[in-house]
């Protein structure tokens, strides 16, 4: 049997006494969209930190088509293939839209030259951002900081893309523009992880759900069985059933 | 059928001149020997070091986000390197300015591994005290000259003619290697790294950037030019003393051209160099009013213009004579 395209085995991480990630595991193939729900502090952005290497887990193992990425530094799991966006935008404010894309298609995605501009003007082109490109990064709306976010992830040409929360503070427009863009990722065969607020936006893309709480993994499955198990309904929704 | 793609524009009207500019005074300081008065390339050396040492703490600070304070432990060692090389070893003292460089940059590397454990303000902090333990090394070693230093003696060997035109020849390849060099490295992609870094280096990593290599690449290429900058500099004084080397007091002078000429530019040093030898020689005798005028100088530029001299007209009128950014323009 093949491996699957990201696999999370029974990863625990802990800062100090306080258990964030508890013995979570799953698994994603290429084309899918799992989207992550769990109240404030469930560990959804350090489940993220710990795939993207960001932050090392106290056990566990991330396997990237089957070969374990744990023990790796971060710049070498975006060249593998794990491209991730921040939940707080961190543009290079000193360069302009263009350059950091580039930067990802440079150092991320390992193209050079007029390879590289090319990517960094398509992904430019998929996030509608073109249009920006000269402007200093450091001066955008918080509608184009996620842009940004999202178009550099890509320019890293990803087998999987880690998503946090692109979607919230957007209008309801916006919103369903980043769905709409999420969509048409997804249909390019990538792998898609998204944690999100916004479940409405969530549930219109997403191909499975996973439900975290305290750490731990609450659900998992089709996202409108998952809505509707109580448990996740009582913890995340705060309906008593 | 494909649309007609952008093109990326890499220079400007202004690049061009700057160019021109940069090339022209490099021919015009070349012929220097053939017509300059002594006094004055003295100070063309010493204008040439300082802002060479300027560009390498831009490099490190208003590009790498590194803050050291203690690069006059590379002006020290690369000063030291050559008295060493052409004193005790008997080499050519003009070719032992870009080995003593190298030296700088073989200490940098174990001295990487100390302070790159510390971030931000520890990691500045850290910077200054491996200068001061260097420089406490340098006092106590007798065949250094201890506290109180040591003269070029190796410079007898040449008449004061040739000694003079070489050491300023080699002043014009150190602002041709420091300037061209940064201005070569920022508009590469490693430059382009450097900047994200800068603004976000856990950002940068996450795009593939490998964030520490290019820290300790920096931080080297740095302790390099530092170094000749600085073997240089005492070639041309024919003495150095540990004091006098690795002293505290580069770093308010590096402070004063870099920030207030603009940091994060290649222009701003330049500018920042130019304004510090002006208000030397208009107020240098001057005693304690010289340094009243630059503290002044330095208040009021970073009050009025934080983003430095050359920083703010270049917001103002859009002036980049050494231009790194990347244009896309799109088809007519």
């Amino acid at each position: 049997m093949p491996s699957p395209l990201v696999e999370v085995r029974n990863v625990t991480k802990r800062y100090g006494a306080l258990t964030v990630t508890r013995d979570v595991s799953f698994s994603l193939e290429a084309g899918e969209v799992l989207g992550i729900l769990g109240p404030n502090g469930a560990g959804k952005t350090t489940l993220f930190n710990v795939i993207s290497g960001d932050v090392a887990p106290e056990s566990g193992h991330v396997l990237l088509s089957g070969v374990d990425v744990t023990k790796l530094r971060p710049h070498e799991r975006c060249r593998r293939g794990i491209g991730r966006s921040y939940q707080i935008a961190r543009p290079f404010g000193g360069l302009t839209v263009f350059e950091n894309v580039l930067v990802a298609a440079l150092f991320g995605a390992q193209s050079a030259g007029a390879d590289a501009n090319a990517r960094a003007v398509d992904v430019l082109d998929l996030t509608g951002l073109r249009s920006k490109a000269n402007r200093l990064a450091g001066g955008l709306t918080l509608l184009d900081r996620k842009r940004l976010e999202f178009a550099r992830a890509m320019a890293t040409d990803p087998k999987v893309l880690l998503l946090d929360e692109i979607a919230g503070g957007l209008t309801e427009h916006e919103a369903a523009e980043v769905v709409a863009v999420v969509r048409s990722i997804k249909e390019r065969g990538i792998a898609v992880v998204w944690i999100e607020h916004v479940v409405h936006a969530l549930v219109a893309v997403a191909t499975r759900m996973l439900v975290l709480a305290a750490g731990a993994k609450l659900a998992e499955g089709d996202p409108k069985d998952v809505l509707a198990s109580a448990d996740v309904r009582r913890v995340y929704m705060g309906i008593e059933a | 059928m494909t649309a007609a793609s952008p093109r990326v524009e890499r220079y400007s009207t202004g690049g061009r001149v700057g160019l021109v500019l940069a090339a022209a005074l490099v021919l015009a300081l070349l012929s220097g020997p053939f017509w300059l008065p002594s006094d004055a390339m003295r100070l063309v050396v010493q204008f040439a070091c300082l802002l060479a040492m300027s560009q390498m703490w831009n490099l490190l600070v208003g590009y790498g986000g590194l803050v050291s304070i203690g690069q006059q432990a590379y002006i020290g060692i690369g000063g030291y390197a050559l008295f060493v090389l052409a004193n005790q070893l008997g080499l050519n003292p003009f070719v032992s300015v870009p080995i003593a460089g190298v030296v700088a940059a073989l200490f940098a590397l174990p001295t990487s591994r100390v302070v790159f454990r510390l971030s931000g303000g520890y990691f500045a902090v850290a910077t200054w005290v491996v200068a001061e333990v260097y420089r406490l090394l340098v006092a106590n070693i007798s065949a250094l000259g201890s506290g109180a230093g040591v003269s070029l003696t190796a410079m007898l060997a040449y008449d004061k003619g040739t000694r003079e035109s070489i050491t300023f020849w080699l002043a014009v390849v150190l602002l041709i290697v420091t300037t061209g060099g940064v201005y070569w490295l920022l508009r590469s992609p490693l430059g382009l790294a450097l900047t994200a870094m800068r603004d976000s280096d856990i950002a940068a990593e996450s795009q593939g950037v490998a964030v520490g290599r290019i820290k300790l690449l920096v931080y080297v290429l740095a302790a390099f030019g530092t170094g000749c900058a600085g073997a240089l500099y005492f070639m041309n004084a024919l003495r150095i003393s540990p004091d006098a080397a690795f002293g505290m007091d580069w770093i308010p002078l590096l402070f004063f051209t870099v920030i207030i000429g603009g940091i994060g530019t290649i222009e701003g040093p330049i500018v920042g160099t130019l304004l510090y030898f002006t208000l030397r020689q208009v107020f240098g005798d001057y005693g304690a009013w010289y340094l009243i005028a630059l503290g002044v100088v330095a208040i009021v530029v970073m009050i009025r213009f934080p983003r430095g001299i050359y920083g703010e007209l270049a917001v103002r009128f859009g002036w980049r004579f050494f231009p790194i950014q990347r244009i896309l323009r799109e088809p007519k």
